[in-house]
């Protein structure tokens, strides 16, 4: 399998603030590869380098066998780009902007109308109206037919779902799935944890660290400890009750459950359920859960190592 | 307790022909930690600029905290604490200048003041960078100060407006449980947000439509009736039945 892309120990600071500490990963061709960390993980950062906007301080980056610093002429007909905030020109029309960046591009639109057609042709009915005038949902589909439009080898996705509605979030990660299957490598970045699932590799970012590198299955697998989901009427009393339990590992709120881990290396649930009585909290409901990613990155987070088989 | 804070009667606002938010009818009850989900151009933004007092409904009625939303805003805006995602602190201005600024704004006496600024500051754990600009903050951090400003007042109900958009994943539940315990202090949160695991954590919950509440319940009821196994699954069958326009 080809690399597409090769980061090697980049390191990057802005005054005080180091962005990216000497972070290393690989992305191979095809792949569908996702950078998932909130706000200030140094995930746009690490696009500005991939696309070779942003010098790195010390380390080094190829992308498509070309290096980053050196070889940017080469690099950059060859990518797609959809940065996080709006990209498209707001007074210009929808088929106005989509022809600017394919004459920008040295191509036309009708060239390559067979590889955006099924996103571009939802917006085929608005295509007079002002980019500025769109909805999000479609504003985001047109950005991404502009980042398509000269036929990528790599696309680099940074937080396209940031802000949109859950409806308009599963049909861009649909998007994403037949564009895997034009055989495009993609790279994508989102704070949503569920959206982890949807790629075959992500890296789990935090602070300018990779916290974790895998398959979605295997950084899943990797929670060893036993995982609670406990229910009752009152959310916030519970809560407490557990942040108080003197064998707490940790307790986190997670949907209509509060997921728990102990620190004993058995705990049943006649156990819990016995403290939680005692402590007047009546009608509970506790089953054991599969950990999905957020469990999992908050574990990393708070340095829970134990329960981590790294 | 049944006292109602927010309650609306056919609430409408049109702009020009496009019906916006389009009689809507609903109450919500004190210290409730009430959801309001909706798709993008749902028409949610209408309805919470209407019951913050900044925008004149075109029919229908609603008192919000008490006042009437075409003769009370002033009062209004006294009464309730907003917060959003997009702004809510001023950058270049230090963590306890911003507390003094709003504290100002919302006419809290000096003294009452200082004792408040040290309070937040403890509550949100912003000892070491009091004397620091707002901007040098981590995102979590700033939300977290955001949300104890926009209760520094006390306010019967406190608006939050995608509260947690981009934060991490710790930080996003810490803020949550600042949201029971100012619901168990009896404050009503009316919150709007696009993580659908959060919906779940909310007493009731309503989804827009075109305009329209389509669906009110507790997260409980809602899966109940609409057989699914979480809020997501109705939002997203609800959303994808909006005849809208998308453009």
């Amino acid at each position: 399998m080809n690399t597409v892309v090769n980061i090697s120990k980049a390191s990057k600071s802005f005054g005080n603030v180091e962005a990216l500490k000497e972070i290393s990963f690989e992305v191979n061709e095809g792949e569908l590869f996702g950078l998932i960390g909130p706000d200030g993980a140094g995930k746009t950062t690490l696009f500005r380098i991939m696309n070779t906007l942003l010098i790195p301080d010390s380390g080094s980056a190829t992308v498509l066998g070309s290096d980053v610093v050196e070889d940017y002429k080469i690099i950059r007909p060859q990518l797609g780009y959809m940065p996080g905030r709006f990209s498209l020109y707001l007074d210009l029309t929808v088929e106005e902007n989509i022809q600017f960046f394919a004459s920008v591009f040295g191509t036309r639109l009708e060239e390559n109308y067979d590889l955006v057609k099924p996103i571009y042709s939802q917006l085929e009915p608005f295509k007079n109206r002002r980019a500025g005038a769109l909805s999000g949902g479609m504003k985001q589909k047109l950005a991404l037919s502009c980042a398509l439009i000269h036929k990528p080898k790599l696309l680099l996705l940074d937080e396209p779902t940031t802000g949109v509605d859950a409806v308009s979030r599963k049909e861009f990660w649909e998007m994403l799935a037949s564009l895997k299957n034009e055989g495009i490598t993609i790279i994508v970045s989102t704070p949503y944890m569920d959206e982890a699932n949807l790629c075959d590799r992500v890296a789990l970012i935090q602070k300018g660290e990779i916290l974790q590198i895998d398959t979605p299955d295997k950084i899943v697998n990797s929670f060893k400890k036993p995982l609670f989901g406990i229910k009752s009427q009152n959310k916030y009393k519970l809560l407490q009750v557990l942040q108080n339990y003197q064998w707490t590992d940790s307790v986190h709120p997670f949907g209509e459950y509060i997921h728990y881990t102990d620190i004993r290396d058995k705990t049943s649930r006649e156990t819990l359920d016995d403290y939680l009585h005692e402590q007047g909290i009546s009608e509970v409901e506790i089953i054991s859960i599969k950990p999905n990613i957020e469990d999992v990155f908050m574990a990393l987070m708070s340095g829970e190592r134990e329960g981590i088989n790294e | 307790m049944n006292e109602v804070v927010i309650s609306t009667t056919n609430l409408t606002r049109k702009f020009g022909d496009f019906t916006a938010v389009n009689n809507i009818t609903f109450n919500v009850k004190k210290g409730e930690v009430f959801g309001f989900l909706g798709a993008n151009g749902a028409g949610k933004t209408t309805a919470m600029k209407m019951l913050t007092g900044l925008l004149t409904p075109t029919s229908g009625n609603a008192l919000v905290a008490g006042y009437d939303v075409y003769s009370g805003t002033e009062q209004i805006k006294k009464n309730i604490g907003y917060m959003s995602q997009k702004f809510s602190l001023y950058d270049d201005l230090t963590v306890e200048e911003n507390i003094r600024f709003y504290g100002g704004i919302y006419g809290i006496n000096k003294k009452e003041l200082n004792q408040k600024i040290g309070e937040v500051i403890e509550s949100v754990g912003l000892q070491s960078v009091r004397k620091k600009p707002v901007q040098s903050l981590p995102l979590g951090w700033k939300q977290k100060l955001a949300f104890s400003i926009s209760i520094l007042h006390r306010p019967k109900i406190v608006f939050l407006d995608e509260p947690t958009g981009g934060v991490d994943p710790i930080t996003r539940r810490e803020f949550w449980e600042k949201i029971y315990e100012i619901s168990d202090q009896g404050i009503t949160v009316f919150v709007t947000t696009h993580y659908m695991d959060e919906a779940e954590y909310c007493d009731r919950v309503s989804i827009m439509v075109d305009g329209r509440i389509e669906a009110l319940n507790s997260p409980e009821e809602l899966k109940k009736s609409y057989s699914s196994r979480s809020i997501e699954e109705i939002f997203i069958k609800l959303a994808r039945s909006a005849s809208r326009g998308q453009g």
